[in-house]
Formats: structure tokens, C-alpha cells, sequence
């Protein structure tokens, strides 16, 4: 029985390590990348996953001084920043009015709004990027900052609908008792209260602009215009000439802070995705 | 649950008529949810119209004006070869993915659901390749299929795998080349496209498992193992059928995101080799659509990913009226 137990943990260990290494093993290489010098690196017969020769900084400087790494990542967060204020001032009045006021048609908008957040992208790049002209937007981040809305205010006001339902509504009509109005119990009452759910898909309003892929590729063609996802991709590989230690840089620079925000944020999200399958 | 706060408004109102409106729940939910109602319509239903308007039409770049509309878009999308690759590659690159992905996510759900010391540290390892914008996760691993540098060939290379540099004589027992040119040829070309896609869709269906595991009352779990049934029937007969609904919300997700996806094989594979033998549905349509300015033969192309749109969203609101009831 004893030894079956043990057999079962070492079993357990064995799994979760070979796993890992699928999923973490190309940053592992990445983060090694960074730091090799180009003979290192260029040497087929060298081990790639431990420096041959010292490891050195230049490939964040060039990264930095001789590429628009720092534009793009400065795009970036503009549009993430920018986005992240429109969805939240949309989706929160949207979300409490779903949770709490909307009633029986409510509900139904609610799910109709989940299902807006499952039209991909992929299939209104064509059309979205002619309204880009008409709008007079392309080759600007303005693209970016006026149609990603289109997909963070839906998912958002899923996700804060559901947080939302999670809080009992005693606590404004107590509010209310007490003499506050309608307005004045969700800002004094309910606002504190669903501040984690706000801060949740604050979160996750800005890693889906930063995922995106295929709108800043279509709307955006000015390397000086691009953002992360798009200008590590197109820009620093020119023609044939790959800057493969600062590519993997650029990578691993925005993978690490994501994946940590993701894992603090992991539980709330999947609460959102399974549309309440799970009854945490 | 609006029934209380009704009389509590109506004696409002006798003070100032403005506040009877903002406690009006009616008017205050019609206030609260247009600004991204409308948003949310006129910026995704106007396209969604447009694109298939543009998919019935003749428009292009140069020719942008909906006048004429024809049949014969969809009939010179349907009988183009590449169009045809691309639906397969899009069905295959899809059914296989999601076949591995499922067994996998359940095994690694499975073992993540114990406790151990440094659980939090390989629990963000795991997260890294979906927290990471797909485009930087492809481009590490173009690199990982290098045709000269791949470390992965490098690993082969010294299990014998493949051959040595520079050393004669030797045999390599895969392929009898120093290098496996992953994205070299079409066959190769797929797999690696599939092995990436189930690499960065594994952690999303693996953390959706593990909450439906761990959903499961641990009163189930005990009175399972006291009755001494192995883990296997354990597994079939109780943890599988409580499981079933999430376990079909991550395979949902799973299908949408593979199947509409373009940036996989636009960052690794570019369509090729030979050109346009590893394209899907959405990178054919960019190429055609964007690329060459042919908007209506683009729109026409993602058209047919709406069927399989359709029946996601479907199931999906079965899921949630179910929900809804219980």
C-alpha cells in the first residue's frame, strides 16, 4: 500500500516534469538566447542550452538603441492603457446593469454578449480594415484603440457580470433603506465590493490587446505605428537577416510579467471562461 | 429581487423629479448598458454585415464600392486548389490538435490537482506559452525548428537520432541528415504547426480541467476510494461524467481558437513549403484579402469558418441555459 503511494507521487513528478519542459522549454532557450554571443550561438555543434562562451549584453542593446523595440513596446502600452479605460467605462455600468437590473432579458444579453466575444477576429479583419480607411485611421495606433474594444468589452462585461451576480444584493438594498438612491448604493456600496472583479478585467482587458495579432497586422504597416506583437514578428527580422538573440529578448521581456499577472488573475479568468460550469 | 426597491423609489421621487428618473430601474439599466451596446453593434455588427455583403460581391482595394453583387466570388474561391488545402489543413490542423490536447490537458489536470512544495512556480512554467502573445511564443519556436541551429536537432543529433557533423560512416535513425528541416517540407510543416498549436492551447484547457476537478466534492472522492475501486474506473465511471460539461467548455474553446487561427502558421510556416501547402482558412483569406487587396474573395474564404462558429456558439448555449437552470 505504502510503496503503491510512493510509485503513485513519483509517477505524479515524472508527468509534471516532461510537461514542463514542453511548455517552458523554447523560453528556457529564449532566456539563454539573449545573452549568447553570435559565435556561440551560430555554432551548430555547440550545446544550446548552456553558454559556450560568456554571456554578454549587447543583444539588449541592440534591441534597445538600434531597432524600435522600445516604439513598439511604447505603442504597446499606450493602446493597452487607452483600451483598458474604454472597456472599463463601458463594461462595468454594462455588467451591473446585466447582474442586477436588466431582469429576465438581462440574462439573455448577457450570454448574447459572451457570444460576440466568440466572433474571432480572423473573420472581420477585411471588412473591419476597410472601415479603418473609411474612419481615416490606418497606419495609427487609433486603429488599434478604437476596434480592439470590440472584443475586450464583451468578454469583460461577461466576466464582470458574473462577479457580480456573486455579490448579494442585500447589501444595496440596505444601502437603500439607509437612504442612499440607486446610483448613490452602487457607488458607495457595490463599487468597493467589485473591485476585484474590476481589477480582473482590467488585467485581462490588457493582455487580450496585447495577444492580438491579426488587426495590427492588417490595419498598421509603419514600423514606427507597430506594436509588440506585430514588430517583433515583421521588424526585426529583415529579409533574411533574423536578430535572433534580441527576437528572443523581445520575447522573453514580455512573456515572464504577463505570465505572473496571469497566474495571480488565473482563478477569477476561469471562472469567467466556463460560464459557470464550475461552481467554485 | 427588484420587487423591494420599487415603493423605495417612488418615495424619492416626491423630492426632486431628477432623482426619480436615475432610480428608475428601467431607465437606469437602458443607461448603464448602451454605451457598449452600442459599440459593441455598431463596430462588430457593421462588419459582420459588410463581410458577408463583401463575400456575395466583386470588391476589391481598387474597387471598393458594394454595386454589383455575383455568385461568382464564391465560385472561384471553391474551385481554387489553395482554397481547398487551406479548409482541409484547417479541419486536420483542428481534429488532431484537439484529440492530443484533450488526452493531455486531463493527464497533467490530473496530476497538478496534488499538492507539492514549489506547486506555484510550475503552475506559471506551465501558463507561460498561453500568457505570452502567440506571435513571440511562434517566433521562439521558428527558431526551435531552425534548419541548421534547431536545438531540438541538436538533441537528436547526440541521441543518434540524426547524424553527427563532420563525422563519416555514421548513420542517423530518423533521417540520415545532420538536420530534420522541420519546415522544410509539407508533412514535417504540419506537425509542427499542430505541435504548436496543442503547446499554446495546452495550458488554457489544462487550468479549465483542473477547476472542474477540483469542483468535485471531495465526499465522492472519499467514498470512491474507500470502496477500493482502482484509478482507472475511478476515473471512467466518476471523475469523467462529473467532468463532461467543462470538459466540453475546453474543448470548445480549443476548436474556436485553432480553427480560426492564422498567426501560428503566418509566423512559422508562412503557408509553405511548398508554398501554400500548410495555409488555413484565415491566412488564406490575408494573403488574398489584404495581400493582394481582393476584399471579397478574402471575406468569401472566412466565410467557412462559420459553420463550425455556429455550432460552438450553439453547444456553448446549451451549456449555459443548463447552468442557468441548475
Amino acid at each position: 500500500m505504502k510503496s503503491g503511494r510512493i510509485g503513485k507521487a513519483t509517477l505524479n513528478y515524472v508527468v509534471i516534469t516532461v510537461f514542463v519542459i514542453f511548455t517552458a522549454f523554447p523560453f528556457y532557450w529564449m532566456l539563454i538566447a539573449t545573452f549568447k554571443t553570435s559565435n556561440d550561438l551560430y555554432k551548430p555543434a555547440n550545446n544550446p542550452f548552456v553558454f559556450n562562451q560568456p554571456p554578454t549584453l549587447e543583444n539588449l542593446k541592440l534591441l534597445f538603441n538600434q531597432t524600435n523595440y522600445l516604439d513598439f513596446v511604447i505603442n504597446t502600452l499606450v493602446v493597452g492603457i487607452v483600451v483598458v479605460v474604454i472597456t472599463v467605462v463601458m463594461a462595468v455600468p454594462a455588467a451591473y446593469s446585466l447582474a442586477r437590473l436588466a431582469g429576465r432579458w438581462g440574462e439573455r444579453l448577457g450570454i448574447g454578449m459572451f457570444m460576440v466575444y466568440l466572433i474571432p477576429p480572423t473573420l472581420l479583419f477585411i471588412p473591419m480594415s476597410r472601415v479603418v480607411t473609411i474612419l481615416g485611421l490606418r497606419d495609427s495606433i487609433l486603429s488599434q484603440i478604437v476596434i480592439y474594444p470590440t472584443f475586450t468589452i464583451p468578454f469583460c462585461t461577461w466576466l464582470l457580470m458574473g462577479f457580480m451576480k456573486s455579490i448579494p444584493s442585500d447589501v444595496e438594498e440596505q444601502a437603500m433603506v439607509d437612504g442612499y438612491s440607486r446610483l448613490g448604493a452602487i457607488w458607495r456600496v457595490m463599487f468597493p465590493l467589485a473591485l476585484p472583479g474590476i481589477l480582473t478585467i482590467i488585467v485581462f482587458a490588457f493582455t487580450l490587446t496585447m495577444h492580438e495579432f491579426i488587426y495590427a497586422l492588417a490595419f498598421v504597416t509603419a514600423s514606427a505605428h507597430k506594436v509588440i506583437s506585430t514588430g517583433v514578428t515583421t521588424e526585426l527580422i529583415r529579409g533574411d537577416v533574423f536578430f535572433w538573440q534580441s527576437i528572443m529578448a523581445a520575447g522573453i521581456l514580455v512573456a515572464v510579467p504577463v505570465a505572473i499577472v496571469y497566474n495571480l488573475f488565473l482563478d477569477r479568468f476561469i471562472a469567467g471562461f466556463t460560464l459557470g460550469a464550475v461552481k467554485g | 429581487m427588484s420587487a423591494p426597491s420599487v415603493p423605495q423609489s417612488s418615495q424619492v421621487i416626491e423630492e426632486t423629479p431628477r432623482t426619480y428618473w436615475l432610480d428608475s430601474e428601467r431607465f437606469l439599466s437602458i443607461v448603464m448598458l448602451s454605451p457598449a451596446a452600442v459599440y459593441v453593434l455598431l463596430l462588430v455588427g457593421i462588419p459582420f454585415v459588410l463581410a458577408i455583403l463583401f463575400a456575395f460581391s466583386d470588391v476589391t482595394v481598387g474597387d471598393p464600392t458594394l454595386d454589383h453583387f455575383t455568385l461568382d466570388t464564391f465560385q472561384r474561391v471553391l474551385t481554387d486548389p489553395n482554397f481547398q488545402r487551406a479548409l482541409s489543413n484547417n479541419v486536420v490542423f483542428t481534429l488532431i490538435s484537439q484529440a492530443i490536447m484533450v488526452v493531455l490537458a486531463n493527464v497533467l489536470a490530473v496530476a497538478l490537482t496534488r499538492n507539492f512544495p514549489g506547486k506555484w512556480f510550475v503552475r506559471f512554467l506551465i501558463l507561460l506559452p498561453w500568457a505570452t502573445p502567440i506571435a513571440i511564443g511562434a517566433i521562439g519556436w521558428l527558431w526551435m525548428f531552425d534548419s541548421v541551429y534547431s536545438p531540438i536537432d541538436w538533441i537528436f543529433r547526440n541521441l543518434g537520432l540524426l547524424k553527427q557533423i563532420g563525422v563519416t560512416g555514421q548513420v542517423g535513425i530518423l533521417k540520415n541528415a545532420t538536420n530534420m528541416y522541420w519546415l522544410g517540407e509539407p508533412g514535417l510543416a504540419m506537425f509542427s504547426v499542430i505541435l504548436v498549436q496543442i503547446w499554446r492551447m495546452l495550458p488554457m484547457s489544462t487550468v479549465i480541467i483542473m477547476a472542474g476537478l477540483t469542483s468535485i466534492s471531495p465526499d465522492i472522492r472519499d467514498a470512491v476510494q474507500i470502496d477500493g475501486v482502482g484509478w482507472w474506473r475511478e476515473w471512467r465511471e466518476v471523475t469523467l461524467p462529473l467532468l463532461r460539461p467543462i470538459l466540453l467548455v475546453a474543448m470548445l474553446f480549443g476548436i474556436i481558437f485553432t480553427f480560426t487561427d492564422m498567426t501560428v502558421v503566418y509566423v512559422l510556416t508562412r503557408g509553405g513549403p511548398p508554398p501554400n501547402t500548410t495555409q488555413v482558412l484565415a491566412s488564406w483569406a490575408f494573403i488574398k484579402g489584404i495581400q493582394s487587396g481582393n476584399l471579397s474573395e478574402g471575406a468569401a474564404t472566412v466565410m467557412f469558418m462559420l459553420p463550425v462558429l455556429l455550432g460552438v456558439a450553439l453547444v456553448m448555449l446549451r451549456i449555459a441555459r443548463r447552468t442557468e437552470v441548475s
